[in-house]
């Protein structure tokens, strides 16, 4: 019996999970140099983040069931995010519910890989956020080498409990925003010595990691470069006149900027399928980051921004659509 | 060098290198040759045969019928045994002529002497292309005559010959060109005094520059032809992409190659054109590749209405199991049910899977990631497109482009979640034809 299959007869070696395997060991620098900062509770917080997405993801299918598709690394890539975007000081069972809500109600319930609107890890986020503000927002810990706020410690008087971001928000002195835009300050957060969320550290170690996926085409650099290009231009427009006393150098390499634009704003899903529907995505989720940073409430706005433009996507690729050719 | 080309496409692997070196063969026939009825675009040709006839090799054995027909012309010398159905290599089993093939008279066509045909006018040689049973080579096989009669309200600036074969696997024009350059330029001047046009480009992929080195190694007998190197992508051989390639003109939406201009014609055309009108050859008989798992690939010149199995037994046979025949090359070509199935005028090449490359992988769901809206050489949104067919709102479908769809295969081909994307829309825009009828 011969075989009957419709064309094309040859396939390309891209599948799902090697996509999503990829972004898993793009992830893999800044862990490891988490690890290193925070010690081995950057590493337990990320085991079971991690645990807790595939395991929730797989209690689902098959309660529900579905087909199982934990093998396909996605749930992996969300339980690492999820353990990114929180402090290293943590509960243990913060990244775990954290993790399962990700999963359960923002991937699966909305029909699993593919099918979901937000980003799972950043909305996951916005929900612990919303649920344990204290935890999420006031308690850092200082890395293994050098300062929670970055500073060098002879600088620190009383301000010792606060990430750069904090520190801006709730004391916006003239002194301090000389401090966080010193190129010592700026140095420290490219190489990572500074406090902050376990996978949020190294701006180099990201960077380093989405350069992969970008040269796989795993993600697509335009987002990424609209996304972190239009913060630094929107907020170093809102320097010069004035608005926000610091450099826009420090607002890209701050917060989750590079974490946000490299590897959440990029999630396929939850992004535009088009050229066009993706410059767009990316430039104005960067003006919203902005936006709140500067006027919002919180001190940080990647988060927020994306998953407003979460809710774009369909719109963006709509207005995105190609000239058909010859039409 | 600067490589002409086209927005969009896939690279896949080449693997010419399998079949590239083998020369063309001529071959023996099998025991009996089966000619389908309706082996070209348009109306079904009309048997002029009575059962238990002898028929010469280039005999006519049946006649065009209706306004786009063409005959059939006998590839042996044999028996007529009457009309059968037998398995289509398009699907499904379809009338076919067969014919007993007398093994004891087994010497070629005897081509008549070059004849001088600088006093013929178009017409003549329009009707000669006809009679000569020629159709389009590199796979629609739309009978040529026909695409030879421009509309008067309509200029063609270029003629271009392609020589692309973007097809993995196939190198039949690809020894066509290093073969006979000579040949195939005749044809193509042949082409060049009916259509008139202003330019005349042959068309090669850059990784066959030796065969357009052959094709440029005669431009002092055709000063007027011009030689372009394209980028090697898949699908550049595609008569829109091609024409986009070389003259920056789009052929519109629904429109044909001459509303812009353009006229395309396949190197193995040109080919049989010149055989015809110099020689009165007509078409029995074409360059097949077969390739793939066989122990020799190779590049026959086979009579049409040669089973595949007679095929893959003279390359000495398959490399353990045959699990799939493709007809043509594996990214538009039709996975065939019966290894019986023959060669028609549009058969370039078959190419034979074994178990581990007929491998189907299963499909899962879309992840959104735009490798196929960042292919289609149509620009169509194949996520979108997907999306509306699965729904059943072919209006949507259609609003969309999906009729603009060439199956070229390049969405399924990139597609990391396995969806059979090329296959919803050829459904699909089967579905809207059927509607429209």
């Amino acid at each position: 019996m011969l075989r009957i299959s419709p064309a094309p007869h040859i396939t390309s070696k891209e599948s799902t999970q090697k996509i999503m395997w990829a972004v898993v060991i793009a992830l893999m620098p800044a862990f490891a140099y988490a690890i290193y900062l925070f010690g081995q509770r950057a590493l337990l917080l990320t085991l079971i983040s991690v645990l807790s997405a595939v395991l929730s993801e797989y209690l689902f299918q098959k309660t529900t069931k579905r087909e199982i598709r934990i093998s396909n690394g996605s749930a992996v890539i969300t339980g690492i995010l999820i353990a990114f975007n929180i402090s290293p000081n943590s509960p243990w069972w913060l990244p775990a519910v954290g993790s399962a809500f990700a999963i359960i109600v923002v991937k699966q319930i909305f029909g699993g890989i593919g099918y979901n609107i937000f980003n799972p890890a950043l909305a996951g986020r916005a929900f612990l956020t919303a649920s344990w503000p204290g935890l999420m927002a006031g308690n850092w810990a200082a890395p293994f080498s050098g300062t929670l706020s970055g500073l060098p410690t002879k600088a620190l008087d009383g301000i010792a409990q606060a990430t750069p971001l904090t520190l801006l928000k709730v004391n916006p002195a003239e002194t301090i925003a000389q401090s966080l835009n010193s190129s010592y300050m700026l140095k420290a957060l490219f190489f990572g010595k500074v406090g902050g969320c376990i996978g949020e550290t190294s701006a180099l170690l990201l960077l380093i990691g989405a350069l992969y996926l970008f040269l796989r085409k795993f993600a697509d650099w335009r987002i990424s470069v609209g996304y972190i290009g239009s913060v630094f231009l929107f907020s170093g427009i809102l320097y010069y006149l004035g608005k926000t006393p610091v450099l826009p150098l420090f607002q890209i390499l701050s917060g989750g900027v590079m974490l946000g634009g490299l590897f959440m704003a990029t999630d396929m899903v939850t992004s535009p399928v088009t050229i066009k529907g993706r410059w767009i995505f990316g430039i104005a989720g960067g003006i919203i980051c902005v936006l709140i940073r500067v006027w919002g409430g919180y001190p940080e706005g990647v988060s927020y921004s994306i998953l407003i433009m979460n809710m774009f996507v369909p719109l963006l690729d709509k207005i995105s659509e190609k000239r058909i050719f010859g039409r | 060098m600067s490589l002409l080309t086209f927005k969009g496409g896939i690279h896949p692997p080449g693997y010419k290198y399998l079949s590239k070196d083998s020369k063309i063969k001529r071959i023996d026939p099998p025991d009996f040759v089966y000619l389908y009825l309706s082996q070209h675009t348009g109306v079904p040709s009309k048997p002029i045969i009575e059962k238990k006839d002898e028929v010469e090799i280039g005999q006519k054995i049946a006649e065009a019928s209706g306004k786009l027909s063409v005959p059939l012309h006998s590839p042996v010398n044999g028996t007529y045994m009457g009309r059968v159905m037998h398995p289509h290599p398009l699907g499904g089993r379809k009338e076919a002529i067969k014919i007993k093939v007398n093994k004891e008279k087994t010497e070629p066509f005897k081509a008549k002497t070059h004849r001088d045909i600088s006093d013929f006018p178009p017409q003549k040689i329009i009707s000669i292309i006809k009679e000569s049973g020629i159709v389009g080579m590199g796979g629609a096989a739309f009978p040529t005559y026909f695409k030879l009669q421009v509309p008067p309200n309509k200029k063609i600036k270029d003629v271009i010959i392609n020589g692309a074969e973007c097809e993995p696997y196939l190198t039949s024009d690809y020894r066509l060109m290093i073969e006979k350059p000579e040949e195939i330029m005749k044809g193509v001047d042949i082409i060049r005094k009916i259509v008139k046009p202003k330019n005349v480009w042959i068309a090669i992929e850059a990784n066959k520059l030796d065969a357009l080195e052959k094709m440029k190694g005669t431009s002092s007998l055709f000063p007027w032809a011009n030689f372009a190197a394209l980028k090697t992508k898949y699908p550049q051989g595609s008569e829109k992409q091609l024409i986009d390639a070389i003259t920056g003109r789009e052929v519109p939406e629904g429109g044909l190659p001459f509303d812009t201009g353009a006229y395309v014609q396949n190197v193995g055309t040109a080919l049989a054109i010149y055989e015809a009108v110099y020689f009165e050859k007509p078409l029995f008989e074409r360059v097949v590749t077969v390739t793939g798992n066989v122990r020799h690939q190779s590049n026959f010149l086979t009579p049409i209405g040669t089973s595949f199995k007679h095929l893959i037994e003279l390359t000495e046979g398959p490399i353990g199991e045959i699990v799939k025949i493709i007809n043509g090359g594996p990214m538009m070509g039709i996975a065939q049910a019966d290894i019986e199935s023959c060669v028609t005028k549009g058969t370039s090449g078959i190419v034979i899977q074994n178990q581990k490359e007929a491998l189907e992988k299963k499909p899962s769901p879309c992840i959104r990631c735009g490798a196929c809206v960042d292919r289609c050489p149509m620009r169509l949104l194949p996520t979108e497109l997907y999306k509306y067919i699965e729904m059943n709102e072919l209006e949507k479908a259609k609003e969309l482009g999906v009729t603009s769809c060439m199956e070229c295969g390049s969405c399924s081909y990139i597609c990391p979640a396995n969806i059979p994307l090329t296959q919803q829309f050829k459904i699909a825009k089967n579905k809207i034809n059927r509607k429209s009828e």
